[in-house]
């Protein structure tokens, strides 16, 4: 039946022809450093210091001390000053600021209104102390500037905070400080062990036939199956070292906690590299060239990162969606690294995800076997 | 009867409208070198690949060492050897490495495996590139390679297609004593090629044209069997006589090989010299001979339609 002896022979000339593919091993190593080092530091969720424009209208010590509370918050800073909202306007047009602060001429007035406790029968409408113009294009903005809304003013009219009790005592679990790294480091695991797993070996059977090897390899004794494992094996290997520089670095850098059992790790991770590398060598039986195979991989792995959880919190998806993503191992992966690493949890918690990402495997590698075909019509 | 290593019976195969391979009817027969000889394109590789299992025909059979073809062809793979048309070896590999990967995918043990691989490098005299990538040889040395690899396994029949048409004149002449040697060791061989000097060498030739099998036979049977008659001229002026002689009904074929025109007569024209220089307006000068017919006279005349 399965020879080891042919797997093996597969398996040394693929490790050989890797070895001698200088440009494959340095994106081996180099995908995952220049990710995590660029995601790492450049995708922060919590917004800091947008540039917004001030329009001062009442200019008084009381406007320049709103000012210098807002400032305070480090949502915004103040990098244009300007004289009427309609050169506010223009400017976030321009894109130069994304928000600008509309304080009005009677702003003290106001003030006095919000501090005045609606006194009885004193029903004269309030009014807000100044206005935001947002540029609502990015969500992430507006919701940022939004949550000034309510910024107290208490300490503005100097009188005893009339301290409000929160409706809600949030307790955050796994990452209190709130830091987006703890989040996105795990995640960046799924992603390039998708995009480097489907890619690697999505070429690994068409490049067979692009280089002209193909007609002697089907006229030897191995079976589609010795074939794709001995394809498969060098890669969970590389896919492990990525991993291991991911969290490693992750660790180091910037402190994401590794606080799940090593060997839970590492079976979550085999189970997902087994199931792109099979979901790959599909691909590599369906394409004809090594550039269909590209356009294949990109059809995959973009809705596979997008819908992962990843960049947007899976539960916020519509429900088409989330089946959509179900399908994808990347999902499962994702839910299941995150609750592995941040959470510590096991592999029994996660069964849903693990019998997912084997049955995927398997089916994968029965259907990559059937397909590829010791003929050449 | 049943002994042949190779026996088709109307074996065809099409290309969406393009008939590769016409109704090819074959028997060949252990220990000898059999040659397809044709042009280009005439289907050759496409009946070795249908014999080795690599295609499936369109219509026919093909009995190949005892497995019935299309069927099962898996257990036939360790029993022939193929060499490709281009070469199919890994050029990122060297030779060793090359050789290591075929003894191991056809099963050999560690031990046997080196010796084994030894033995062939000594043999087809690549001692001195075992740690070359085979990319970057010489076509003559990656042919040898190709051969060590296709009958590393001892395999009891050797397809080998085109297997000289990129190497120089003395590595054809080292190749095929090698092959004779395999032939003495009980090999059976299938060549194709497109050189009639080649096509000589083999015990028997099947020659194609446009997928269909014109003539087979041994070499020197089908040249003596060639019904016609072989004339050389020299002279002057051999472009218009060649004009003159193909407007000849009982001239079959007029072909200048450098500064002689190769004329086929008729069987029944008794003077076929006379004819000749009569219909070539031949004067003084021209000289004419009766001369033996060789292979490409019949090839000539198989692949013209005529003659045969
Ligand atoms: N895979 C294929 N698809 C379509 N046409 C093919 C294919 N292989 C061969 N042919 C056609 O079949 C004919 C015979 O080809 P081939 O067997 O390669 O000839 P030869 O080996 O004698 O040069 C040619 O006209 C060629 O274009
Ligand atoms: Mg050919």
């Amino acid at each position: 039946m399965i020879s080891p002896r042919r797997i093996g022979a597969i398996l040394k000339k693929e490790l050989i022809q890797l070895r001698r593919d200088s440009m494959t091993l340095r994106m081996v190593i180099m995908i995952p450093l220049i990710q995590l080092l660029l995601f790492g530091y450049a995708i922060n969720t919590n917004l800091r210091e947008v540039p917004a424009a001030l329009v001062d209208q009442s200019r008084t010590g009381l406007s320049r001390a709103l000012v210098q509370m807002v400032e305070a918050t480090q949502v915004v800073t103040f990098t244009h000053t300007f004289a009427t909202p309609e050169e506010a306007e223009r400017a976030i047009a321009a894109s130069d600021v994304r928000a600008a602060l509309i304080l009005p001429h009677d702003l003290a007035r106001r003030v006095s209104q919000s501090r005045d406790p609606a006194g009885p029968g004193k029903r004269e409408t309030k009014r807000p102390v100044g206005q935001w113009i947002v540029d609502g294009s990015d969500t992430m903005v507006a919701a940022a500037i939004r949550g000034l809304r309510g910024m107290p003013l208490a300490e503005l009219v100097q009188q005893p905070a009339n301290a409000q009790v929160p409706t809600f005592e949030v307790a955050l679990f796994y990452n209190p400080e709130q830091r987006s790294e703890v989040n996105i480091v795990p995640g960046l695991v799924g992603i390039i062990l998708t995009m480097t797993m489907i890619m690697f070996t999505s070429a690994a059977i068409v490049r067979e036939t692009e280089r002209g090897n193909m007609e002697m390899l089907i006229n030897t004794p191995v079976k589609p199956l010795e074939l794709m494992i001995g394809k498969i094996i060098p890669f969970l290997v590389i896919g492990l070292v990525q991993v291991a520089i991911v969290l490693g670095l992750g660790n180091l850098l910037f402190n994401v906690p590794i606080n799940g059992g090593m060997g839970t790790l590492l079976a979550v991770t085999l189970l997902f590299i087994g199931a792109s590398l099979s979901l790959g060598l599909v691909l590599s039986t369906i394409a004809k060239n090594q550039l269909q195979a590209m356009q294949m991989t990109m059809f995959v792995i973009l809705p596979s990162i997008l819908l992962s959880g990843f960049m947007f919190p899976f539960d916020g998806m519509p429900k088409p969606a989330q089946y959509i993503a179900e399908l994808f191992p990347a999902t499962h992966f994702m839910s299941m690294i995150r609750g592995v690493v941040l959470r510590d949890a096991t592999l029994v918690e996660m069964a849903g995800g693990a019998l997912w990402l084997s049955g995927f495997t398997v089916v994968g590698l029965a259907v990559a076997t059937f397909r590829f075909n010791k003929r050449l019509d | 009867m049943s002994d042949a290593v190779v026996e088709t019976h109307g074996l065809t195969r099409d290309f969406g409208d393009k008939r590769a391979v016409n109704n090819v009817d074959l028997r060949i027969d252990p220990g000898m070198i059999y040659g397809f000889l044709g042009p280009n394109g005439c289907g050759k590789t496409t009946l070795m690949r249908m014999l080795t299992g690599l295609l499936t025909p369109t219509e026919g059979t093909a009995r190949v060492l005892g497995t019935d073809l299309p069927g099962n062809a898996e257990g036939l793979k360790r029993q022939i050897g193929y060499m490709t048309q281009t070469f199919s070896h890994y050029r990122d590999l060297t030779v060793w490495e090359n050789l290591d990967f075929a003894a191991s995918v056809y099963g050999y043990p560690r031990k046997q495996k080196k010796s084994r691989i030894e033995e062939l490098l000594t043999r087809y005299e690549l001692e001195g590139q075992v740690n070359q990538l085979s990319g970057s040889m010489s076509g003559g040395q990656r042919q040898k390679m190709a051969l060590a690899a296709a009958v590393l396994h001892n395999p009891r029949l050797l397809f080998l297609d085109e297997p000289t048409s990129a190497v120089d004149p003395e590595s054809r002449r080292v190749f095929w004593e090698a092959l004779f040697d395999l032939v003495d060791d009980g090999t059976s061989i299938i060549v194709t090629t497109h050189f009639m000097d080649e096509a000589e060498r083999c015990h028997r030739i099947a020659i194609l044209e446009y997928g269909i099998k014109r003539l087979d036979g041994a070499p020197p049977d089908l040249m003596a069997g060639l019904k016609a008659q072989v004339v050389q001229v020299e002279g002057n002026n051999l472009r218009e006589a060649k004009r003159l002689l193909d407007a000849t009904p009982d001239i079959l074929s007029a072909a200048q090989i450098g500064a002689r025109l190769r004329v086929m007569v008729r069987p029944e024209i008794a003077d076929p010299e006379g004819l000749v220089r009569k219909a070539a307006n031949l004067g003084a000068s021209g000289m004419v001979t009766g001369t033996r017919a060789n292979l490409e006279d019949v090839f000539v005349s198989a692949t013209t339609g005529e003659a045969t």
